[in-house]
């Protein structure tokens, strides 16, 4: 088993973006590797707890063919993002954070997000818990 | 060979969660016994090769039926 920490800064909001956060997560969760994630901006607030089950939309570049695709992987009941990363939280150690400096701006406060969401923390934190561990931005 | 201990029916379901479901189901094993997992996900055959070796779980057994995979993994 590989212990290092994977750390990912989840920046984007759309859907798709949020999926593959979740999928990197609950991957890494099933390898045993502590997993780190940063909300940040249009990441956090898709996890605000009135809009976390919202249609975030797809990324700009999904258009007409990727929204059919997946509207189609979800009438096959592909699991929301959401339930995903709850999966990956039931199953290893993932960690969830919100960035303090994104919370300001959205002006959220921690009484407005998701229990997926385990706390705030600085940039500084975030870099003090991931170590030497990989950090990928979504 | 021993009996299948659990069966993980990962069909149709798309990465990761074959994986999950089956490193969930690793938890309320006992070390020794064999868990079945059928899984569609083509991608599967790589997975499961990686998570075992990086996990020590064993493929003892691996087989594929129109389009079903079926792992046979050893709870190290």
């Amino acid at each position: 088993m590989d212990d290092k920490p994977l750390a990912i800064v989840l920046f984007s909001g759309t859907d798709d973006k949020l999926n593959a956060a979740a999928v990197m997560a609950s991957g890494a969760a099933a390898l045993g590797r502590p997993v780190h994630i940063f909300l940040q901006y249009w990441g956090l607030d898709a996890f605000r707890s009135d809009r976390i089950k919202n249609d975030h939309g797809l990324a700009a570049e999904a258009g007409a063919e990727g929204k059919a695709a997946v509207d189609a992987l979800r009438a096959e009941g592909q699991a929301p993002w959401y339930e995903t990363l709850a999966m990956a939280k039931e199953l290893g150690n993932v960690e969830v954070q919100a960035c303090s400096l994104s919370m300001d701006v959205l002006r959220i406060t921690e009484d407005d997000l998701d229990d997926l969401v385990d706390g705030t923390e600085g940039v500084t934190a975030f870099y003090i818990a991931v170590g030497d561990g990989q950090i990928l931005f979504i | 060979m021993s009996d299948v201990h659990t069966t993980v029916d990962a069909k149709g379901l798309s990465c990761p969660m074959p994986i999950v479901k089956t490193a969930q189901a690793v938890k309320t094993v006992p070390a020794g016994e064999l868990i079945e997992v059928l899984a569609t996900d083509p991608g599967s055959v790589k997975d499961f090769a990686a998570w075992t070796r990086s996990t020590g779980n064993a493929i003892v057994e691996q087989s594929e039926d129109d389009g079903v995979y079926r792992f046979l993994i050893k709870r190290s």
